[in-house]
């Protein structure tokens, strides 16, 4: 393997400077199951960037000693919980670090298998980017259309395709070519905006940090490159001006007694001093006085900056609440369209069932009026006479809700357009939504 | 025009945005304040939240009676500036009376009996959420925690059981009697938190930057002489430079031999180093699962 064009710097001395400062954040998602070679990537990732501590590995050797393994298996480096590692499996989201002097990155690790939908699901939620294991050998499966399904329905901007095992293909260029073909005619049914494709071997590390000299017909980038580099800040909505109020700021202090800041995070758009802006639900306008944070003035403030407002004049706003721009502003609808997935284990979407509903910073209730149809998720097929959605379903339904939501259809953003659906029995997060209208 | 914020200010305004969540979904919440870096950045996290107002919440502090006396100074000026009420749960009290087990030999901590300490002060003070410094990358059983960590009314976390979280919507429902941690920092590394401490000149006690003390080699970690600890024969004493990368007892926190004495040069220590700070906590080496055991129990 050779270190030319396109290769990462993965040395950790170029931290020396400030260069930390510069670096951004990207969040992505792995999916895969057992044998596709996720945890080897991952742990191709973490090692050759550095990332793995030496105690780490220690303990990784010795486990793999007891185990057994002939190798040593890096796939336990990302086994958390004792349940999972005497089962062999990944049950949960587990979250990994690492960074480069490029970007700090945050991996959502979740397993493939169809009854971890939900974690799925979860992980790709907060991701800028999935990574989908194919098997050069297998081509497109099931499991890989059910992943990009679900990285296309929770809206992840980037998509990368590693063509997994190219080592087990003689490493040649019509094995890959094949499945690129393959996914490119599935993926003419979902919507996804930027679909990637690299040729890797895992297990020997090509193309995943460094550019493999066996693949000399491959002109694209290695992974680590293109997760370095690939264009993330236009991932949020910096169009449509959107404030949900989080808290409200009321020092009660001799210095600042007639304070009043709005709390929150930005979901969309910009805001800077001087913005006209609507509150909603009352509709009542006014400007904005300040952006600042910590007592510091900020000359604006966007997606998925932590802020506080405050406004020129005395309004009644509290949390649950939202801050527009004038000529912008949200839907308000109590009837809803949405696709949800549904996440409890003991008791499926029940049609007519009352649920609590948090969307934003808003908590109202809600009944679910119909239920359209259930998803195959495995061929696409719109199953309108199955209404029963139970752990792991993806179907799409019409909800009402006790008070409006301020909402943007899901595809316009990500923020305002998710819910969730909590039992008011036991309290458990049951159903995730994403509002279609 | 491109909108960008560094990774710094991302984690920040995460953080930032679950200690909002917590004042504003629950009633009585309070900061766990252990005295190391996390918690003092996550007091520095809590101000910047709230500020022009006070930080709405007391720290509370579980003190083992094991602790480095600058840790305990450093804890009472940081309460007065940010004019936050101090509670503290006494280990010592809760061996006294019975309600915690005082571990006896050579190796003897009070690690665990924190944990019915931590279990009683919630209960008495009413709190029903705690923020905790607890990230995911310091410990394979902490990589699954949640942000909002659901505990049942008799403080136990169950890993199998936990609530999903999506986007930013965070789900602070309970039941009467039950009670949740949450973990604003939980995506940050130990490197970013020095990277934000350093771009946010956050005060941290003396003991974290390189400084001459008097220690002695047990099981090949470095422990300070200390009141608390009986040497064994052959453990000499010996002035070395050194410091501490995590916070605990002065019977079981391990110090680093190091001559990082600024913060840019503990960054750059920090960035080079080839152990996860815990490599030199004895209390996580007691089993494969020793996390995963203590915090089912209900530690932080």
């Amino acid at each position: 393997m050779s270190n030319n064009n396109g290769q990462s710097s993965n040395e950790k001395e170029v931290f020396d400077s400030k260069s930390y400062l510069d670096m951004e954040l990207l969040r992505f998602t792995t999916a895969g199951s057992v044998d596709d070679g996720k945890s080897t990537l991952i742990g191709r990732l973490l090692y050759d960037s550095k990332s793995i501590f030496q105690d780490q590995m220690d303990a990784i050797q010795e486990s793999s000693k007891r185990r057994g393994d002939e190798n040593l298996n890096l796939a336990l480096l990302t086994d958390g919980l004792k349940s999972e590692r005497e089962q062999g499996i990944t049950i949960d989201v587990a979250y990994r670090y690492f960074s480069t002097p490029r970007r700090k990155f945050i991996i959502a690790d979740t397993p493939g298998h169809i009854q971890y939908t939900r974690n799925m699901v979860t992980g790709a939620s907060t991701a800028n980017l999935a990574i989908l294991l194919v098997d050069a050998r297998k081509g497109v499966i099931e499991q890989t259309r059910r992943h990009a399904l679900i990285a296309s329905l929770l809206g992840i901007p980037h998509v990368v395709i590693c063509i997994n095992k190219m080592d087990l293909v003689d490493y040649k260029k019509e094995a890959f070519q094949k499945v690129v073909k393959e996914f490119e005619e599935f993926s003419t049914r979902i919507n996804i905006k930027d679909v990637r494709y690299i040729p890797i071997s895992a297990l020997f590390g090509d193309n995943v940090v460094d550019r493999s000299s066996k693949t000399s017909w491959y002109e694209g980038p290695t992974l680590m490159y293109l997760l370095e580099t690939i264009h993330i800040s236009n991932d949020n909505n910096h169009i449509d001006g959107r404030f949900p109020v989080q808290h409200v700021i009321r020092p009660h202090s001799d210095d600042y007694h007639d304070y009043r800041g709005y709390a929150g995070r930005v979901a969309g758009g910009v805001f800077k001093k001087g913005d006209k802006v609507v509150a909603l639900p009352s509709g009542f306008t006014t400007t904005v006085k300040s952006v600042e944070l910590d007592g510091e003035q900020l000359e604006e403030a966007f997606s998925p900056m932590s802020v506080t407002i405050t406004l020129e004049d005395d309004l009644d706003i509290g949390r649950g609440d939202m801050l527009a721009k004038v000529n912008n502003v949200p839907k308000q609808e109590q009837d809803l369209d949405a696709m949800i997935c549904w996440m409890d284990d003991k008791k499926p979407l029940q049609l007519k069932g009352k649920y609590a509903i948090r969307h934003t910073t808003k908590e109202a209730r809600c009944i679910i009026q119909e239920i359209v149809y259930k998803m195959d998720i495995n061929t696409l097929h719109k199953l309108e006479d199955d209404n029963n959605i139970g752990l792991n379903d993806i179907g799409r339904i019409r909800l009402r809700t006790t008070s409006p939501l301020l909402f943007d259809p899901y595809s316009k953003n990500r923020q305002t357009g998710s819910f969730v659906l909590i039992d008011e029995a036991t309290n458990i997060t049951v159903g995730a939504g994403m509002l279609i209208k | 025009m491109s909108y960008r914020i560094n990774h710094l200010k991302e984690l920040e305004s995460e953080a930032i945005f679950i200690i909002r969540e917590v004042a504003a979904q629950f009633e009585n919440p309070a900061i766990l304040f252990s005295g190391g870096k996390d918690s003092i950045l996550l007091v520095h996290l809590a101000k910047k939240a709230f500020f022009p107002a006070k930080i709405p919440f007391p720290l509370v502090h579980i003190d083992t009676g094991h602790n480095f006396e600058e840790c305990i100074t450093f804890r009472d000026d940081l309460a007065e500036k940010m004019g936050a009420r101090l509670i503290v749960g006494s280990v010592e009290e809760m061996i006294k009376s019975g309600g915690a087990n005082e571990e006896t030999g050579a190796n003897a901590s009070r690690n665990r009996a924190q944990i019915p300490t931590l279990l009683d002060t919630i209960e008495k003070n009413k709190f029903d959420a705690c923020l905790g410094g607890a990230r995911r990358d310091e410990e394979k059983a902490r990589a699954k925690e949640r942000f909002f960590s659901h505990r049942d009314e008799f403080g136990q976390w169950d890993p199998k059981n936990q609530r999903p979280e999506l986007w930013n919507i965070f789900n602070g429902r309970k039941h009467l009697g039950e009670n949740f941690r949450i973990f604003p920092i939980s995506n940050w590394t130990e490197l970013d938190v020095w990277q934000y401490i350093a771009m946010e000149n956050v005060e941290l006690p003396s003991l974290y930057f390189a400084h001459k003390r008097m220690t002695f080699i047990r099981d090949g970690v470095i422990l300070s002489d200390s009141v608390h600890i009986t040497r064994k024969p052959g453990e000499e004493l010996e002035e070395r430079l050194v410091r501490y990368r995590t916070m605990g007892d002065a019977t079981i926190t391990g110090a680093y031999l190091s001559d990082a004495d600024t913060i840019d040069k503990v960054i750059q220590e920090v960035a080079a180093a080839r152990e996860t700070e815990r490599g030199m906590r004895a209390d996580d080496k007691r089993s494969e699962t020793a996390m995963e055991d203590r915090k089912k129990e209900g530690y932080f």
